[in-house]
């Protein structure tokens, strides 16, 4: 299994707030890895910091961001748009709003292709005819020269989808891409995902909220809280076997048909999520942790709980001492 | 970097302030008379320079009168007007543009008709035509600019009611059975007032640009009024040998706007809001 | 579309009506139009020989569709100083005035444009508070103050240009930079708010993950659609050029439109004045017409529906 990317202690900043504090992970080539956590955790800003598509007024530092066994943590603007959108794509929230409205699906499609690849407009629009057939838009042709207030939400997430895949990037960020569609919609979107990564050999860094996209989707899941990874491993582990309290905390959240009884009260994490500043130490869940103690306020440690299967916590070396 | 914006306005305020004291009390300082003539003491240069004279620091123009006292009583007049002008425009724009934005419908569609025949006429063409056939006079000039330079207020005061008479407390007020008018009073002009003071700095500033204009032209206040605009008219013939002529009220005139600009301004900067266009 | 022209068009024409109305009450302000032209020093007999001679004696609702109608077909009656069809003095003059008006946008669009991408780019810094100082002195500038000043300047001591009249196309440069000015201050706020909006939104953001090029994404994507409120206010502002050259053209003795106006104002012409009026507001409606046509045809979202 080749790793596409991997990130080691990605920290980022704006002034004295810290929205990313350690973030490591590794995406494998053809597997779709969850980030996922709640509003205000950094995963978002993880994503945008890995493209370096950050606001100029934030500060990224990481040990190592590795994609395809290159070290692009030290790239240059130039060198980072020669990435972008060719070997590395991504995908965003807002559909409706995340296409230029002044040119067509089609100049917006070729583009991309044409910036990186040395190729004729006609063999560009080929491609693009061949990419949204694949991720199921009727007559491409046409849509070609449409623009895009004539499509439907739905629709536009496809186009978002084939224009990243117009250079056949080896990975692709989508950040909350069904967040503002349809349930139906998402579905198909999230099937279409899984299908293209089975055939391109995509490896997909996904950003999302819900469990729920991640028990359907992921081969590997991260968990954020307050700009750090506290666990991280095989989806299956992890749903059996959730090592961190607000792991545990959020798969309780979910609500399952038939194991809730009438009355019961749904699950909840009293507290929200504190915002980060310079100075902090120890655990960030501390503070709405059920089984927080003292030694919670110093560095917290990673543990190996399984294979491939971390947690930063300190329950396991409690539990192994005391216990 | 707000500091440095605030400082716009600081200096704007500063700006007006002075020449609002200045206009009142600066003609009694000086010890001239603004139309006192004196054919033997024509065009004296300022002090700083050669021929300057400590009688006259500014000098005299080209009938003997001192050129300081009259710049000073030039700052009256250009307040005068800017003020009495903006009182009359900001009553006729902001009642047009609350009934509009308030009934909407047909009443808003007239609205709205009325101020673009009102965009349709060349101001200057016109309020030139209207001193020019009935004769130039400060009251003339005041009540022409007033009755044509409300379009801004007519249609913030419009676009601000638009968006303040969705908002729940105004229904509130529906519902307890306020009379429109009521509402209009209480709900609605408070909360438009402060856009309402952005637009009055601002069309003060036209409306002493524009009374300069006309004066300029000779279709404004008439002499022996010392209108900055009419200052620099009478010292165009001599601009050429004597350019401080025209340079000392064209500076005051250009300060006195740009202060009133910086103040306008700082207030939009201030009420955190964009001017609505 | 057609509709939506047809609309606008059917607008224009109900508020040229109205500023006929307005324009013809206008004149009549300085009260019995007879004895204004018969001058001081003349006798009752002969203002009831011009009162006649003109038709000033017909009830005011009859003169009023008798313009009406001769005006809409072109013909504004005789100039009373001229001597001449008013419609034909208007004529020849026009050229010169739209040669300011167009000249004086083409100077603001090149001075505006750029400062407002450039305060755009450099959003908060100390260029772009400079920009913005730089368009509040403009702002602040009285224009006949600026033209004389570059008169002094440019035509006197540096000699470089003419200073009056219509001889060639250097006379046209000192008034067309004053005209500039006038139009300058709200089109670079247009165009710098209009680039920060651009550059702030989700499909700029896009362009940047596609990898484009930094020039590419300013240039292309996020001006194309901040440009597009900028051209059609600037449609509005060539309106407001028009309408307010009379100042410049007087400053600089320049023959067109304006200054006729000037004239005939001195001279209590008032068919001329009458039709001035109209011509010009007709223009700045039918400037609005173009504006309001070229916002629609230059954002697709408006294109179709």
């Amino acid at each position: 299994m080749t790793a596409i990317l991997d990130v080691q202690n990605l920290a980022v900043r704006f002034g004295p707030t810290l929205a990313v504090r350690d973030a490591s992970f590794i995406v494998q080539k053809g597997e779709t890895h969850c980030i996922v956590g709640e509003s205000g955790c950094g995963k978002s800003v993880t994503a945008l910091a890995i493209m370096n598509l950050l606001a100029r007024n934030a500060r990224r530092d990481a040990k190592s961001i590795t994609f395809a066994g290159r070290d692009i943590l030290a790239y240059s603007d130039r060198q980072m748009e020669d990435v972008r959108g060719n070997r590395m794509a991504m995908i965003f929230q807002e559909p409706m709003t995340s296409l230029n409205p002044s040119y067509t699906i089609g100049s917006q499609m070729t583009e991309v292709l044409r910036r990186h690849h040395n190729t004729t407009k006609d063999l560009a629009e080929q491609r693009a005819i061949g990419l949204m057939q694949r991720v199921g838009i009727t007559a491409p042709e046409m849509r070609l020269g449409q623009y895009p207030h004539q499509l439907s939400g739905g629709l536009r997430q496809r186009v978002m989808i084939a224009m990243a895949l117009m250079c056949d990037p080896e990975l692709l960020i989508a950040d909350e891409p069904t967040t503002a569609l349809d349930v139906t919609v998402q579905a198909q979107i999230l099937r279409l995902l899984a299908e293209l990564k089975q055939e391109l050999g995509l490896g997909i860094l996904l950003i999302t909220h819900d469990l729920g996209i991640v028990a359907r989707v992921a081969d590997h899941v991260s968990v954020m809280y307050a700009g750090e990874v506290i666990e991280t491993g095989r989806t299956a582990d992890l749903f059996a076997n959730p090592s961190h309290p607000y792991t545990r905390g959020l798969i309780d959240c979910v609500p399952v048909p038939g194991k809730i009884k009438p009355g019961e009260a749904l699950g909840s994490i009293p507290g929200t999520v504190p915002v980060m500043k310079d100075g902090f130490s120890g655990c960030a869940f501390r503070f709405r942790c059920p089984l927080a103690s003292e030694v919670c306020t110093q560095t917290v440690p990673r543990h190996e709980v399984g294979p491939d299967h971390l947690v930063q916590c300190h329950l396991p070396s409690r539990q192994g001492a005391g216990q | 970097m707000p500091r440095l914006k605030e400082i716009g306005f600081v200096i704007g305020l500063v700006i007006v302030g002075v020449v609002f004291v200045a206009a009142v009390i600066g003609p009694w300082l000086t010890g001239h008379d603004a139309f006192a003539q004196n054919l033997n003491a024509r065009l004296i240069p300022p002090f700083w320079m050669e021929g300057g004279s400590s009688q006259h620091w500014l000098g005299t123009d080209q009938i003997g009168r001192d050129y300081l006292t009259r710049l000073l009583y030039g700052a009256r007049i250009s307040l005068f007007i800017g003020i009495l002008t903006v009182i009359t425009s900001g009553i006729i724009g902001t009642t047009l543009g609350v009934l509009g934005g308030f009934y909407g419908g047909r009443i808003d569609d007239a609205v709205l008709f009325v101020i673009t025949c009102r965009l349709s006429i060349p101001v200057v063409l016109v309020a030139l035509a209207v001193v020019g056939l009935v004769g130039s006079s400060l009251t003339l000039v005041v009540t022409t600019l007033g009755l044509l330079l409300w379009d801004r207020f007519a249609v913030v005061a419009r676009a601000t009611t638009m968006q303040i008479r969705s908002l729940d407390y105004v229904n509130a007020a529906w519902c307890s059975g306020c009379s429109p008018l009521d509402i209009m009073r209480h709900e609605i002009l408070p909360n438009i007032s402060s856009h309402l003071m952005v637009v009055c700095t601002l069309e003060i500033a036209l409306a002493i640009l524009l009374e300069a204009s006309l004066s300029f032209l000779g279709l404004g206040v008439p002499p022996p009024l010392p209108s900055w605009g009419l200052m620099i008219a009478e010292g165009k013939d001599y601009m050429f040998f004597s350019a401080w002529v025209i340079m000392i009220p064209g500076i005051a005139l250009f300060t006195l706007v740009l202060g009133m600009n910086m103040v306008g301004d700082g207030l939009r900067r201030a009420f955190g809001t964009q001017v609505i266009k | 579309m057609t509709r939506f022209i047809f609309r606008r068009a059917l607008l224009a024409l109900s508020v040229v009506m109205t500023v006929m109305a307005m324009a013809f009450v206008l004149t009549r302000l300085s009260g019995d139009l007879a004895i204004s032209i018969a001058g001081p020093g003349s006798t009752q007999a002969d203002v009831e020989v011009i009162r006649k001679a003109y038709g000033l004696d017909r009830p005011v609702l009859v003169q009023f569709f008798d313009w009406t109608r001769l005006a809409l077909t072109g013909d504004f009656g005789n100039s009373f100083f001229f001597k001449d069809k008013v419609s034909n003095l208007i004529g020849q003059r026009m050229p010169v005035t739209f040669t300011l008006g167009f000249t004086g946008l083409a100077v603001a669009l090149v001075i505006s444009l750029p400062l407002g991408i450039l305060a755009a780019l450099n959003e908060n810094t100390w260029i772009d508070r400079s920009v913005s100082l730089l368009v509040m002195v403009g702002q602040a500038m009285p224009s006949f103050w600026l033209g004389l000043i570059l008169m002094i300047v440019f035509g006197l001591q540096l000699g470089w240009l003419p200073i009056s009249g219509t001889g060639s196309w250097q006379h046209f440069v000192m008034p067309a930079i004053v005209l500039a000015f006038t139009a300058v201050p709200a089109l670079t706020r247009l165009m710098r708010s209009g680039m920060i909006e651009a550059l702030g939104s989700d499909y700029i953001r896009t362009a940047r993950a596609k990898g484009l090029s930094r020039s590419s994404i300013i240039f292309k994507h996020a001006l194309r659609n901040a440009a597009i409120p900028v051209v059609s206010i600037a449609a509005v502002q060539l309106g407001f050029m028009l309408g307010g050259s009379i100042v410049i053209e007087t400053v600089f003795a320049l023959h067109g439109v304006g200054y006729l106006a000037w004239e005939s104002i001195s001279k209590n012409d008032f068919p001329v004045v009458q039709a001035v009026v109209l011509v010009l507001a007709s223009i700045y409606i039918g400037l609005t017409l173009v504006s309001d046509i070229l916002n629609a045809l230059l954002d697709p979202r408006l294109r179709g529906a």
